[in-house]
């Protein structure tokens, strides 16, 4: 009885947890969601169809017939096959070496004891706040001193290790693999090596192919430094190739949005396989309460 | 600790047992391998990570031309810079530039991660990874595209103002104030998704039983979001701000590519620091002048980060 009344009590004033999304919940998502995919969609349409269609008012909302001649001109001014493959190297080789390099010094800021320990993983901290410019200008000098110009290794050697690297494999050691199962195995008489390879890597397996995409996608979108240190064109990576389709004298929309669009395609194909562990890979890293 | 506690060479936050010679193998063997495991990251972070960021301060005292003479001239680089116009145009671009891209767009990802949270939403993950879509793209690509929507004359940017009743078309190209605005909404666009699931993610870490007592208390769905949500995001908030403005700070990209070369454009109007950088070395070959440039940029962006980092936490601090 008395149970009742309080049930009732309460339930009067009991607001439902979680209220249906309102539509207007619904309709800024839809808007955001129209708003992030219609540049793509829009390069597209620019790139097949001719000037007049685009110029007109109002243009023309959707593709027309000309994206494989818009393809064979782009091939036409730029090795634009070639550029593809240049930056799927480099961008694979970068960052397989990021996450070896930052898994294994992460696993022991996070893990290890040693001396120093704190005063290092806060000074490789510190170095993100520095603009990543500071040094551009002697690592041209290096590069150039050590014939490494117009080369690809130009593009690889510097990126090998970054400081956000480690501090992120950090962070996700420290939050994914509890100090007991460490403990347990080195009770066991596990040493520091195997350790480090049958417990600790297949845990940070999905991590560390997150931490390697956002590098890949790094090296694939960076254009400013192969812009300095790149010269000819067999060298070029992708974004190189889209900007030279720029640099003629009337801006071709159609010619440049269609150099975009086979720049961006490979990473939107990409996208939809790991999309969904690329956000869970941010939301990992992101800073909790 | 008693005798029987075996000595643990993981780092753990439990008080550290006493050191005892020949407990375990491993713990003896401890410190090498920390030093092994990081050695590798750090020869190579101090050969291209930190040496050039110290020969960059070194090359700043000088007057240093890559191609003539190299030749000490003390603070000159410096006091030149501080009397030089367009090192202040560059500073005023970029200061617009980030409060146009930081404040709405920190809004809008809160907002969003708000309405990401509830349960009852449908097609989650739809929606979650919709969003990072943009995040992933080129800067190049996607000024070519914003160029061209935001085009004078036959832009779709400017055909919808026009249907909103704007008398004249816009040029977000040459003129400043709307090239800021242009630049903004190329950042705002590539980061509002990123940020909202940043956000999320803190919201998702929220106790459930904060909402469970606001709600008994009987507080409307605006009033948790106030009186909950946002003082829980206070430490997520500053970390995006943080982030944000480094990096908002060193914007180039978006500028180089939209206005199209290095010097910012016809009047300067998209010159930012970053961007006046690479002038100075890569055009002008002015190597010591634009090392000087980039450790003023790092005083800059140490002092508004400095600065942001004590607003929010006064804010949060009164909240409580």
């Amino acid at each position: 009885m008395s149970q009742t009344v309080a049930n009732r009590v309460i339930g009067r004033r009991k607001v439902p947890r979680w209220q249906k999304v309102s539509p207007f919940g619904y309709f800024a998502l839809a808007l955001i969601s129209f708003i992030s995919v219609f540049p793509f969609y829009w390069m597209f349409v620019v790139a097949s169809n001719t000037t007049a269609e685009i110029s007109k008012s109002p243009p023309s909302l959707i593709p027309g017939p000309r994206f494989f001649i818009v393809v064979e001109h782009v091939l036409q001014v730029v090795p634009f096959g070639l550029a593809l493959w240049n930056t799927l190297l480099v961008g694979t080789v970068v960052a397989v070496a990021q996450v070896f390099f930052s898994a294994l010094a992460g696993f022991a800021f996070a893990k290890l004891h040693f001396k120093g320990r704190k005063f290092l993983i806060l000074f490789v901290i510190g170095t993100m706040m520095l603009p990543s410019q500071l040094g551009i200008i002697p690592l041209f000098m290096m590069i150039s001193q050590w014939g490494l110009f117009d080369t690809l290794y130009a593009l690889i050697v510097p990126a090998l290790v970054t400081a956000f690297g480690v501090f992120w494999m950090r962070q996700i050691i420290d939050a994914q693999i509890p100090n007991e199962l460490l403990e347990a195995a080195s009770i066991d008489g596990g040493s520091v090596l195997r350790i480090y390879w049958s417990i600790v890597l297949p845990v940070i397996r999905q991590s560390s192919f997150v931490l390697g995409l956002f590098s890949f996608l790094g090296i694939w979108n960076d254009f400013l430094w192969p812009g300095l240190v790149l010269s000819s064109p067999e060298h070029f990576t992708a974004q190189i190739a889209v900007q030279q389709l720029k640099a003629s004298y009337v801006i071709d929309y159609a010619l440049n949005m269609g150099g975009a669009f086979m720049a961006t395609s490979p990473l939107l194909i990409l996208f939809i396989f790991v999309g969904r562990r690329l956000v869970s890979g941010v939301m990992d890293g992101a800073v909790k309460g | 600790m008693s005798a029987q506690t075996p000595t643990s060479p993981w780092r753990s936050k439990a008080p550290k047992p006493k050191k005892v010679k020949g407990v375990t193998g491993i713990a003896s063997l401890n410190g090498k391998w920390g030093y092994l495991f990081t050695a590798p990251f750090f020869v190579m972070f101090l050969i291209f990570g930190l040496a050039p960021i110290v020969y960059s301060t070194y090359i700043a005292f000088f007057h240093w031309d890559p191609l003539g003479d190299q030749t000490f001239n003390g603070l000159e680089n410096f006091t030149n810079l501080l009397q030089d116009d367009h090192f202040w145009n560059a500073l005023r671009n970029t200061l617009n530039i980030w409060a146009l891209s930081t404040f709405p767009q920190m809004a809008m990802s809160i907002g969003l991660a708000a309405v990401l949270r509830n349960k009852k939403l449908k097609f989650k993950t739809f929606w979650r990874t919709i969003l990072l879509v943009p995040n992933i793209t080129s800067v190049i690509a996607v000024a070519i595209v914003f160029g061209q929507l935001f085009g004078r004359d036959f832009g779709l940017i400017n055909l919808f103002l026009s249907y909103l009743g704007m008398p004249h078309h816009i040029d977000f190209i040459e003129e400043t104030i709307p090239g800021h605005i242009a630049i903004a909404t190329m950042i705002t666009w590539r980061w509002v998704g990123y940020n909202a699931l940043i956000f999320l993610a803190s919201m998702l870490a929220i106790p459930e039983d904060l909402y469970e007592s606001a709600s008994l208390d009987g507080a409307s769905a605006w009033q948790q979001f106030i009186y909950v949500t946002l003082p829980q995001l206070k430490n997520t908030i500053t970390f995006v701000l943080i982030v944000g403005t480094i990096g908002g700070l060193q914007v180039f990209a978006e500028p180089l590519t939209l206005g199209g070369t290095m010097d910012g454009g016809s009047t300067r109007q998209f010159s930012t620091l970053t961007l006046y950088l690479y002038e100075q070395a890569f055009i002008n070959n002015k190597w010591g002048y634009a090392a000087a440039v980039g450790i003023l940029i790092t005083f800059i962006v140490l002092i508004v980060s400095g600065i942001n980092f004590m607003i929010t936490r006064r804010l949060a601090s009164e909240e409580q």
